[in-house]
């Protein structure tokens, strides 16, 4: 949305905010707030944070480890779980490296270039953030089902789509769409073009301008947003539902994998699987701590707008 | 900055690593698409309740298969509510056979798939193509503290009743119809029949999309009163949680189930498992299957297989038939489950009588 608006503007706005609120609102802002008031707010703020997250993520640990070490590890050896286990693999494995391409590929051609019709490129981008997972499942069945749009054809060829790996893949990258595009895209546009013009004034190609200019001054937004989106496609639940089938060792990722053990009355396992997921999350949040340190600069330019 | 120099020995490892990359991903994502062992693989997808059964079933058939044909198949299932399923298999999902809920659902694949299974698809397996049977009781918490012994009751204000979605789920349509047989069997007045299945769902708090999920809001979550469910997933959830936690109340009258089986001709024949589907399916029907389906709390077709321990578990209740009472399972689906149909009008979500 906001990057419809020129980038000074925004930032005019931005710099201008604290300068100005003070004068506009009543005496006693937020940062004039009394002491006990200010420790309310945090401990307000930690608690709802310890029980909305941190509780449930330790429950998910205990639950896993309620008969033991044993238990949890012999979860893994049942086969479906496995199959599961790659599938969610494979299908990440997929969708991450096509979004990684398209997500600079958009924000190239967003950032870099003028054309008709950029703005609507950027909003469609953003349409993934704001669709319901089951939607977003539904439209590829309504697409590549058998009663679908393409859904005669693709049985006349031979193509399976929906309730198979493709169906996985094509859901999961609809739902990722957005995340390395949209960490690139403000930083890319914050830093403008002229780079860019300096290499190709001395000479250098444009695929050369693009590794050795453009890519290395974005590399740490980049596999920040590689890092959400990896998230996402391994965690994604609602739009792989749909078009999964849920057959066990064919089409049935982690995610879904957790509720069938869950409702078989498996819950060592359930639980054991959905540690895994969890702790796909803490390792998330480590690399993320890690890449803000590193690149903590970069990243906090393109959070800015 | 670099020079134009250390541009262009950036650039060649680089665009190869890229290219390397891809080629790898072109290799996994072909090897999954394209490879097919050679071992055999079926895929059935069944309703919700019936997943320990199949476990079981499938382990059998799968010695047996290897032992008659040296072929090794392995068994594929998908569960879910059997309405969600039916959909799943009309919109691609590739069953080699189907072994759902009710006859409806198949009978709606087979309407509305393209060709998949020739519409007489029931009258190809003995027993309706159903075999095992059950029938639809009240699960309720150890001692019956609401004191619920028929269908009446779940009506009363201030009960609780959990049962998965007409619209999603086989065994939810099967709940509806028994209550409404009931009324009908008594008053002989379809008014009131309706009136008593509206009072029943006014009082639902929740509705899951299919039995499994209905019984676990009602066993785990600890919501409701009592559980309308299939009769095996009635004794199933005794045995997961012991026989101290829920009672089995047997209403004074039930509906006949039958979950039918079926075999999905274009996919067998497309995909060439149309031996082994129906060896899979006749074999449902052997003394050794019959045992099982005892076993995992189903009816079976042939009892003279089953064990004596396993039948005694099954009273003797008056049951009637979708045939007898609905005129069949099209008729009931078109009268009460189609969009704005009875169950349209009575089920109003968000107005519960608590």
């Amino acid at each position: 949305m906001s990057e419809t608006l020129p980038r000074a503007a925004v930032g005019a706005c931005l710099d201008a905010m604290p300068r100005h609120a003070p004068a506009t609102r009543r005496r006693g802002g937020v940062i004039d707030e009394s002491a006990p008031v200010q420790t309310a707010l945090v401990a307000a703020a930690v608690g709802i944070l310890a029980l909305l997250v941190v509780l449930p993520l330790l429950a998910v640990f205990t639950e896993a480890l309620r008969r033991g070490v044993g238990h949890y590890l012999e979860s893994f050896a049942d086969a479906d779980t496995q199959a599961a286990i790659r599938l969610t693999l494979m299908v990440a494995g997929i969708a991450v490296p096509l979004n990684l391409v398209f997500g600079l590929a958009a924000a190239w051609a967003i950032t870099k270039f003028e054309f008709v019709g950029k703005s609507l490129l950027v909003t469609l981008i953003d349409v993934p953030f704001s669709v319901s997972p089951v939607v977003s499942g539904l439209v590829f069945v309504l697409l590549f089902g058998a009663q679908g749009v393409f859904g005669e054809w693709l049985a006349a060829h031979d193509v399976q789509i929906v309730f198979a790996v493709p169906g996985l893949v094509l859901a999961t990258v609809f739902v990722t769409v957005p995340f390395v595009a949209r960490e690139l895209i403000p930083l890319m546009q914050e830093q403008g073009t002229s780079e860019e013009e300096a290499a190709l004034t001395l000479g250098a190609s444009g695929l050369r301008t693009f590794l050795s200019v453009t890519l290395p001054n974005v590399k740490w937004a980049l596999l920040y947003g590689v890092l959400l989106c990896n998230a996402r496609a391994m965690g994604e639940f609602g739009a792989v539902s749909v078009v999964s089938g849920h057959v066990r060792g064919l089409t049935n990722t982690m995610p879904l994998h957790v509720e069938i053990l869950y409702n078989e009355y498996n819950f060592v396992a359930a639980f054991a699987v959905a540690s895994l997921l969890a702790g796909l999350a803490l390792v998330t949040l480590v690399a993320k701590s890690i890449l803000e340190w590193r690149g903590g600069d970069q990243l906090e330019r393109s959070r800015r707008i | 900055m670099t020079g134009p120099h250390t541009i262009a020995r950036d650039a060649r490892p680089r665009r190869r690593d890229l290219a390397a990359v891809a080629l790898a991903f072109a290799v996994v994502l072909g090897t999954t698409l394209f490879a097919r062992g050679q071992d055999v693989t079926l895929v059935n997808v069944s309703y919700d309740p019936t997943r320990e059964l199949y476990r079981d079933i499938n382990d059998a058939f799968v010695k047996q298969w290897q032992a008659k044909t040296g072929q090794k198949v392995t068994i594929r299932t998908s569960h879910g509510g059997s309405g969600r399923q039916a959909r799943a298999v009309i919109d691609g999902l590739d069953a080699d056979v189907v072994t759902l809920a009710l006859a409806g659902d198949i009978d709606a694949v087979a309407r509305e798939g393209r060709q998949l299974l020739p519409t007489d698809w029931q009258a190809r397996l003995p027993g309706n193509s159903s075999p095992y049977t059950s029938t639809i009781v009240l699960l309720v918490r150890k001692g019956n503290p609401k004191s619920i012994k028929d269908w009446d009751d779940l009506a009363r204000p201030g009960i609780a009743v959990v049962t998965p979605n007409p619209k999603t789920s086989g065994g939810a349509r099967w709940n509806y119809l028994a209550a409404w047989a009931f009324e009908l069997d008594r008053s002989n007045d379809p008014a009131k029949a309706k009136d008593l299945v509206a009072r029943i769902f006014r009082n639902v708090p929740v509705l899951d999309t299919g039995a499994r999920g209905s019984t676990t809001t009602f066993t785990q979550r600890g919501i409701g009163d009592v559980l309308i469910s299939w009769e095996n997933e009635a004794f199933l959830a005794q045995k997961e949680f012991g026989a101290d936690a829920f009672d089995i109340v047997y209403p004074t009258l039930s509906i006949l189930a039958e979950p039918p089986v079926a075999l999905v001709d274009k996919v067998v024949d497309k995909r060439g498992t149309r031996a082994v589907a129906q060896a899979y399916l006749d074999f449902l029907y052997t003394p050794e299957a019959q045992r099982l389906i005892a076993a995992h709390f189903y009816r079976p077709s042939r009892p003279e297989h089953a064990d004596a321990v396993d039948l005694a578990r099954f009273p003797r209740i008056r049951l009637v038939t979708i045939d007898g009472v609905f005129g069949g399972w099209s008729k009931a689906q078109a009268e009460h489950f189609a969009e704005g149909g009875v169950f349209d009008q009575i089920y109003k979500p968000g107005v519960p009588s608590r």
